[in-house]
C-alpha cells in the first residue's frame, strides 16, 4: 500500500503561481495577477486560499475575468500579518494557492429567472462582485438591467476608479457615494442605504446581491425589506476565520453553515434566524 | 406666483398636501439660484430659511481649525436643506455649499412658523413630513458613525 | 476495517472460556497489529500500548461526577469493568499533531514540496465501547463522506482493526442510552466481546463482525456458545442500560437550541465556564483543527502543521477586526448548540454520543444535560405564549 500521500491531490496543498503584475488600488489596498498556467475555472464569488511562504494562508475573493482563468486576479486589503506581505509582493514572486472553494454568486439563477440584478457593494466588497460585472458584461443580453450602488469610506478608497466610469452601460447604472468626502470630491456624500432607497427596481423581478461590512449589509436588508424584496431574493457573502477551506477544521461555522462550503454566498432566506445574531 | 405653486407642488416634499395648503405656503416661498461653490448658508449665521432643493446637489460642511472642512453629507435634488428656523435659537448647525449649480425654492422661516401657528393643520403636516426627514437622516448619520468601511489595525 | 457482511454459520457468537486475552493480543500481534488499548496511568483509565494482559486495569472500575473521577477496586477481576476515561480513539486517528509537508525555496525562488507525516500503522483498538463506535463513525462522516476527504485520517482509518467490547456497567456520567449510541455495541467492529462475570465463571463472549475478525478469532481456541450465554450477554448490556447516570431529552433539539440563542442560561453558564477546553478535547467527536505555517530562521525552509483547537478560544472566530465570539457565553454556545444542533444540519445526525466526558473532565462540573434541560425546561418559546395570553 501507497505509504505516502500523494502531494499533489491533497487539498491542503497549495500550487505555487507567479505574480506578473501589481495594481496599487489605494493606499492599503493592492490587485495581484497571478499567472495560472492550469487556467482553473471559478464562479464569481468563489475564493482561493492564498499561502504566503512561511507566513500563513489567508482567503481572498476572486476578482477577475472568469472567461481567462490562467490571469488569476486577488484584490487583497492589507489589514493583517499575511495581508500585509501579500500587498508588498512584487513581481516574479511565488505564492501558494489553494482553492477555487465556496458556492458562487446566483448568475444561473438570474438567467433563468430572467429578473434584473442590483449589486451592493460596500468597501472592498466590490472585489468579489467584480467578476460578476465582467459576466454580465460579457454576455449582456442573456441578463436583464443591472443597477451597481458603491459605497466607501472616502474618495480615496475608491476601487477600480479607472475602469469603474467604463461600466455605466446601456441596462447598467452605477451609482457611488461616500462616507466622508473631501474639497475636490463632486459626487455624493452618505451612506449606500440611501442610494438603495432611490434605486428602482421591481422587488419581486430583482435578485440582490450583497458584499460589505456585516452592518452595512443589515441596514441595507432593512432597506430592501422596506421595499418588499423577499428574503429569496437577497444573497449576502459573508466572511468567518477560515484555515482549511475543506470544511474540516471547523472554524468557519456559522449555525449549520461552513463558509467555505455552504457559503461564502449565501441566499438570506437560507440563513435568516441567524444573521444578525450576535456573536453567532 | 401661479408658477410658483406649480413648482413647490412637484417637489416631494409636500407630495400629498392640498392645494388650499401649497397656495398658503407659496406666500412664504422665492425661486432662487446658486452658482456652482457658492454658500447657500453659513454656520452660525440667522437660519431663516429652509430649501426645497429642485436640481443640483448641496455639500453639508463643518470647518475644524486646522483640518479645514469636513464634507459631512450632501443634500440631492428633491430633497430639503435645514430645519433650523423651527426652533430657538434659529441658527444654521453647518455651512451648506453648492456643488453644482443649485435652483431651489427657498421658504422664508418666521413667515413658515407664523402661517404654521395660524393653521394647525398645515403645521402639522409640515412637521409631520420634517420629522420623517429627520428620522432618515439619524438612521442614515448612525450608520455613517459606524465608519464600517474602516480597517481596524 | 470495514465489516465486511455477516455469514450466518461463521459468524456465529464463540465463547472465551476464561478471562485471558493473551490469546487474543497474541494474535492481533501476530498479524502485524500494534495493541492498544485501556490502562491505568497516572490514576486514570486512558488507552496505550497493550502488550499482554498485565497492561490492562483488571479489578478496577471508576467513579465518574461531574468535575471528578477516581479509580476503585472491584471486587471481581473485570476486564471492562468501568467506564470510558479522558482518552477516547480519535488521539489514533485524527491526530495531535500533524506535519502536513515541508516546502524548500532554492535561492533562485523555485520552491520544492515534501510529504508531511504519513503514517498509517496496523492498529487494533482493544475494548471500544459503543459510544465510541458511534463517535468513530460520526469522525468518519464528517472527515471522508463530504466533497473533500481527509486523506490523512481515510489512511489511518483503512488500517485499524477494531475489537468492541459492550459495556457491563455504566458510568455516572453515561448518556449512550438517550443519544441512541448503546450501551449495545451494533456494527462497525471486527470482534466483539462481552465479559460474563457469574460467581467463579468469568469469559467472553465473542462475535466476528468482518471476515477479518472472523480471521483472528479462528487462530485462537474458543468454544461454541451455547444460548444460554448469548442471552446472558445481552441481558447484562440491557441491564446496563438502565443504569445510565443520566439522561438527555433529545426531541427536537435542533429546534429548541436554535430558538433559544438568547436564552439567559448562556449567561449562567459563562459566569461558571473557565474556556480551558478540557471538553473539546475529550470529547470523541470534536474535530476543529487549526493550521500553523512556520519557517526557519534562514526563510527557506517551510513547513504546515495541523493541530488539534477548540472552539473556546478567543482565536478560533478571529476575524480582521477582532474574534466573532468575544465572550465565553457565546463560546459555550457555540460549543453546545454545535455539538447537539448543527451538526444534524451538517452532518444528519447529532454530534453527542452521550459518552459523559466532557461532564466528568470538566474542572467545575458543567453539565450538557443539565443545561439542555434547563433550556428546555423555560424555553423562551412558550414563555413569550405565556405572556401573550
Amino acid at each position: 500500500m501507497d505509504s505516502l500521500v500523494n502531494l499533489s491531490l491533497d487539498p491542503m496543498t497549495p500550487r505555487f503561481l507567479e505574480v506578473r503584475r501589481v495594481i496599487r488600488e489605494t493606499a492599503d489596498t493592492v490587485t495581484l495577477q497571478l499567472h495560472d498556467p492550469e487556467a482553473r475555472t471559478f464562479k464569481p464569488g468563489q475564493f482561493n486560499m492564498l499561502y504566503l511562504f512561511g507566513g500563513g494562508e489567508v482567503a481572498i475573493s476572486m476578482s477577475g475575468e472568469p472567461a481567462t482563468p490562467s490571469k488569476l486576479v486577488h484584490t487583497i486589503r492589507a489589514v493583517g500579518s499575511v495581508t500585509r506581505p501579500l500587498a508588498d509582493l512584487r513581481r516574479g514572486a511565488m505564492v501558494g494557492v489553494r482553492g477555487p472553494f465556496g458556492s458562487a454568486w446566483p448568475l444561473e439563477e438570474a438567467q433563468r429567472r430572467g429578473c434584473d440584478l442590483l449589486l451592493l457593494a460596500g468597501g472592498i466588497g466590490l472585489a468579489p462582485l467584480r467578476p460578476v460585472i465582467y459576466t454580465v458584461h460579457r454576455n449582456r443580453d442573456r441578463y436583464g438591467r443591472m443597477t451597481i450602488l458603491y459605497g466607501a469610506r472616502n474618495p480615496a478608497d475608491l476601487l477600480y476608479d479607472k475602469e469603474v466610469a467604463g461600466w455605466q452601460q446601456p441596462r447598467t447604472h452605477l451609482r457611488t457615494i461616500v462616507d466622508h468626502g473631501d474639497l475636490a470630491w463632486r459626487g455624493r456624500i452618505g451612506v449606500i442605504t440611501e442610494l438603495l432607497a432611490e434605486a428602482s427596481f421591481d422587488p419581486l423581478e430583482t435578485i440582490a446581491l450583497m458584499c460589505g461590512p456585516e452592518v452595512m449589509m443589515r441596514f441595507a436588508e432593512r432597506e430592501l425589506s422596506r421595499r418588499g424584496m423577499p428574503r429569496e431574493n437577497i444573497f449576502i457573502s459573508l466572511e468567518r476565520n477560515m484555515k482549511c477551506a475543506l470544511g474540516f477544521c471547523g472554524h468557519c461555522m456559522m449555525a449549520g453553515s461552513f463558509m467555505c462550503k455552504d457559503g461564502p454566498v449565501f441566499r438570506l432566506s437560507d440563513i435568516a434566524p441567524f444573521f444578525g445574531v450576535r456573536e453567532l | 406666483m401661479e408658477d410658483l405653486s406649480r413648482i413647490i407642488r412637484s417637489h416631494p416634499f409636500v407630495h400629498g398636501l392640498d392645494d388650499a395648503k401649497i397656495k398658503f405656503l407659496t406666500g412664504c416661498a422665492a425661486n432662487v439660484r446658486f452658482g456652482a461653490d457658492k454658500f447657500l448658508v453659513r454656520e452660525g449665521s440667522d437660519a431663516n430659511a429652509s430649501f426645497l432643493i429642485r436640481s443640483g446637489r448641496v455639500v453639508l460642511e463643518i470647518d475644524v481649525p486646522g483640518r479645514g472642512a469636513k464634507q459631512i453629507q450632501t443634500v440631492e435634488e428633491g430633497e430639503v436643506l435645514g430645519w433650523s428656523w423651527l426652533y430657538p435659537p434659529y441658527r444654521w448647525q453647518f455651512d451648506a455649499r453648492a456643488v453644482t449649480p443649485v435652483r431651489a425654492i427657498q421658504f422664508d422661516g418666521a413667515c413658515l412658523r407664523n402661517k404654521c401657528e395660524a393653521d394647525h393643520d398645515l403645521g402639522y403636516e409640515i412637521v409631520k413630513r420634517l420629522l420623517y426627514l429627520v428620522h432618515q437622516r439619524l438612521e442614515r448619520t448612525r450608520l455613517q458613525l459606524l465608519d464600517v468601511y474602516r480597517s481596524d489595525r | 476495517m470495514i465489516a465486511a457482511p455477516m455469514d450466518a454459520d461463521t459468524h456465529r457468537p464463540r465463547y472465551l472460556n476464561s478471562a485471558n486475552l493473551e490469546p487474543l493480543i497474541g494474535a492481533l500481534a501476530a498479524d502485524g497489529y500494534q495493541v492498544v488499548g485501556p490502562t491505568i496511568k497516572e490514576g486514570a483509565i486512558v488507552y496505550g500500548e497493550i502488550k499482554s494482559q498485565a497492561d490492562l486495569p483488571v479489578g478496577f472500575t471508576d467513579i465518574q461526577e461531574p468535575g471528578r473521577y477516581r479509580l476503585e477496586k472491584r471486587r471481581d477481576a473485570a476486564i471492562f469493568g468501568y467506564a470510558v476515561g479522558p482518552h477516547s480513539w480519535k488521539k489514533y486517528l485524527h491526530l495531535p499533531t500533524l506535519r502536513l509537508w515541508s516546502a524548500n525555496r532554492s535561492s533562485d525562488g523555485r520552491i520544492t514540496l515534501e510529504d508531511g507525516d504519513g503514517e498509517a500503522p496496523r492498529l487494533a483498538l482493544l475494548g471500544v465501547r459503543a459510544c465510541e463506535l458511534a463517535a468513530i463513525a460520526i469522525q468518519d462522516k464528517v472527515l471522508t463522506a463530504g466533497a473533500s476527504v481527509d486523506t490523512h485520517y481515510a489512511r489511518r482509518r483503512a488500517n485499524i482493526f477494531i475489537v468492541a467490547a459492550n459495556c457491563i456497567v455504566a458510568g455516572g456520567t453515561c448518556f449512550c442510552a438517550s443519544m441512541n449510541t448503546g450501551p449495545q455495541v451494533r456494527g462497525g467492529y471486527d470482534i466483539a466481546l462481552t465479559e460474563l462475570i457469574d460467581g467463579s465463571s468469568h469469559g467472553f463472549l465473542v462475535e466476528a463482525g468482518s471476515a477479518a475478525g472472523a480471521r483472528i478469532l479462528s487462530r485462537i481456541s474458543s468454544d461454541e456458545a451455547g444460548e444460554d450465554r448469548i442471552t446472558a450477554a445481552r441481558e447484562v448490556v440491557a441491564k446496563t442500560s438502565q443504569q445510565m447516570g443520566r439522561t438527555l431529552d433529545t426531541a427536537e433539539i435542533k429546534d429548541l437550541l436554535y430558538a433559544n440563542l438568547e436564552h439567559s442560561r448562556w449567561d449562567d453558564v459563562a459566569s461558571r465556564c473557565l474556556g480551558c477546553t478540557n471538553c473539546t478535547m475529550v470529547c470523541p467527536t470534536c474535530f476543529c483543527t487549526t493550521v500553523e505555517d512556520h519557517v526557519d530562521l534562514t526563510g527557506s525552509t517551510a513547513e504546515r502543521v495541523r493541530q488539534w483547537d477548540s472552539c473556546f478560544t478567543l482565536d478560533h472566530s478571529h476575524v480582521h477586526s477582532g474574534s466573532v465570539r468575544n465572550s465565553l457565553r457565546s463560546r459555550y454556545r457555540q460549543w453546545m448548540t454545535h455539538k447537539l444542533a448543527s451538526w444534524i444540519d451538517q452532518f444528519g445526525s447529532s454530534g453527542c454520543v452521550g459518552c459523559g466526558r466532557c461532564i466528568t473532565w470538566c474542572p467545575v462540573g458543567i453539565d450538557i444535560t443539565e443545561e439542555a434541560a434547563a433550556i428546555r425546561a423555560s424555553d423562551l418559546r412558550t414563555r413569550a405564549k405565556g405572556r401573550a395570553v
